[in-house]
């Protein structure tokens, strides 16, 4: 009996050693933030259109969620989160490769249409019945924390506390809190401008000031235990790519700083 | 066929049929064994916990209290008559157990959200019940009323007719036999049914996830605080989880003692 359970640690031990040709791996799974979602699509499709055969697999969700799928062993090639936190987090526990930003977004304001002449801006916030802004962890929630507390500064020190007096929901990734604003159902929330844009027609956008406003920064890294390397890293190479960075750019997104993060 | 072989065969029987309780039970073991007594105290001590378990616990009686309340007059009504307008009801009434939570939080935002097709009765100056208190209970009955509703029409059914017919002679009114012959009777079943309806509004998170929405101290019941503690904190979330794995056990075994006895005296009585 004992000896059966040495060999069956043994033969679960002892890994395939990762196959490097990259001719040989037909898929790359990517783990991807929720703002990533409409971008990355198209980027696969240019992507696939050098490369036959290949299928990229997603699993967009808030990048917390991702956080913790990576955390328990979940099998991806590539992760690109939404912020620096979760990715240093995974740096630091080995989870991940050195990380580069390739984007940056701009969080904005989304009224609901017929509230869009009452708020007309960041600084009406608090006069709306309902905000719907994103859990602390996920990174847009996160931001939206720091907006508030920037604006606490211009606007009144119990600014975000008003605000966040008329919170009706905290969601779990930063379309939910746009799917909020589009039902109707919340007057208000806060999201990326490329989700914002995404819902055109269907919510009013308003800019946040620049100086109370908290650029997002996109990291993207490979998995170190990624079982497709070559792709994981023919993937990131054309995010950071011009072919890549173009397509960013079309959807809204802002150039990343292109240097390793820290 | 030799003793022998009939006890190598009832053996094969039982251990092929085990690897199915083996996986059930892997992970509820799993869960108890991880989560350590100390971090378990410590999860629970925590101020926010306190909160989550009052509103879980306000929200789900709530919603046991409107099963009950509307369910059993329902589940009569529906048990004593066998029409195709009867049959069909019933059906429908039972769907929410088979439809997934998700599409039962799209139904309710699209019936009672802000632009659902009952806002301009309900909501003339514009607000909506989503991401009240209120929001929360609909959800949970939506879900669990079938459960109370499947136990307790089929508990009525059972209900002797010929008792009913006696006390109708008697001068009964219907309302009467209600009370004081079928209620009293179906009552194992009822609490069975109760207390498996009970167990799913406690269980209840697609739904008031989509339609309630997730806000600590107004909507956030157990499964939403398990669901978004995973991500910051595992261990109030494994603790949550145990302590709520712990009461659906107990709920369990009221529902199997309660639907237990009725099932024997009808066994008893055939």
């Amino acid at each position: 009996m004992f000896r059966a359970v040495v060999l069956l640690l043994a033969l679960t031990g002892c890994r395939r050693p990762p196959d490097v040709d990259p001719a040989k791996e037909t898929e790359v799974v990517v783990f991807a933030a929720t703002s990533l979602g409409d971008v990355f699509a198209r980027m696969s499709e240019a992507f696939r259109r050098t490369r036959p055969g290949v299928t990229v697999r997603f699993n967009f969700a808030g990048t917390q969620q991702l956080r913790t799928q990576l955390e328990h062993g979940a099998a991806a090639d590539v992760f690109a989160s939404a912020d620096m936190i979760h990715m240093q987090a995974l740096r630091r526990s080995g989870t991940v490769g050195s990380s580069v930003v390739f984007a940056r977004n701009e969080p904005v304001l989304v009224v609901s249409l017929d509230r869009a002449s009452a708020i007309a801006g960041l600084q009406d916030l608090p006069s709306a019945l309902r905000v719907v802004i994103g859990v602390p962890e996920v990174p847009i929630g996160r931001y939206t924390l720091d907006i508030l507390d920037r604006a606490s500064m211009k606007y009144g020190e119990d600014f975000r506390a008003r605000v966040e007096a008329k919170v009706v929901s905290r969601e779990l990734n930063v379309r939910q809190v746009l799917s909020r604003v589009t039902l109707g159902e919340a007057d208000a929330g806060i999201v990326y401008r490329t989700d914002a844009t995404s819902a055109e027609g269907k919510v009013a956008i308003k800019t946040i000031p620049p100086e109370l406003n908290a650029i997002a920064s996109y990291p993207i890294a490979t998995i170190v235990k990624a079982k497709h390397p070559a792709l994981a890293n023919a993937w990131m190479a054309f995010v950071l790519s011009g072919d890549g960075q173009g397509i960013l750019k079309l959807a809204g997104f802002h150039p990343g700083s292109g240097a390793a993060a820290p | 066929m030799s003793r022998h072989k009939l006890r190598s065969e009832r053996l094969a029987l039982a251990g092929f049929g085990s690897v199915l309780a083996l996986f059930l039970f892997m992970p509820l073991v799993s869960l108890v064994i991880a989560t350590r007594p100390r971090s378990f105290v410590v999860a629970l001590g925590q101020p926010f916990v306190w909160g989550v378990l009052e509103l879980s616990l306000l929200t789900t009686l709530a919603s046991l209290a409107i099963v009950v309340v509307f369910g059993t007059p329902l589940a009569w009504t529906l048990a004593r008559r066998g029409g195709a307008a009867a049959r069909a009801v019933e059906t429908l009434v039972e769907l929410p157990i088979v439809i997934p939570p998700a599409v039962a939080g799209v139904a309710l935002l699209l019936a009672f959200g802000r632009r659902g097709l009952f806002a301009g009765i309900l909501y003339p100056e514009g607000s909506s019940l989503a991401f009240s208190v209120l929001s929360v209970v609909m959800a949970q009955v939506f879900v669990s009323a079938p459960f109370y509703l499947q136990a307790a029409i089929s508990a009525f059914r059972r209900v002797d007719e010929r008792l009913i017919v006696v006390s109708r002679s008697f001068g009964a009114g219907p309302l009467r036999v209600f009370r004081r012959i079928a209620v009293p009777l179906a009552a194992p079943a009822l609490v069975g049914g109760a207390a498996m309806s009970f167990a799913r509004s406690l269980g209840e998170f697609g739904a008031t996830l989509m339609f309630a929405g997730n806000l600590r101290g107004v909507t956030q019941t157990l499964p939403l605080a398990v669901y978004t503690a995973l991500e910051s904190d595992l261990g109030v979330a494994q603790a949550l989880s145990v302590l709520l794995m712990v009461v659906a056990l107990a709920l369990l075994l009221v529902a199997r003692a309660a639907l237990g006895r009725t099932g024997e005296r009808r066994g008893g009585r055939e």
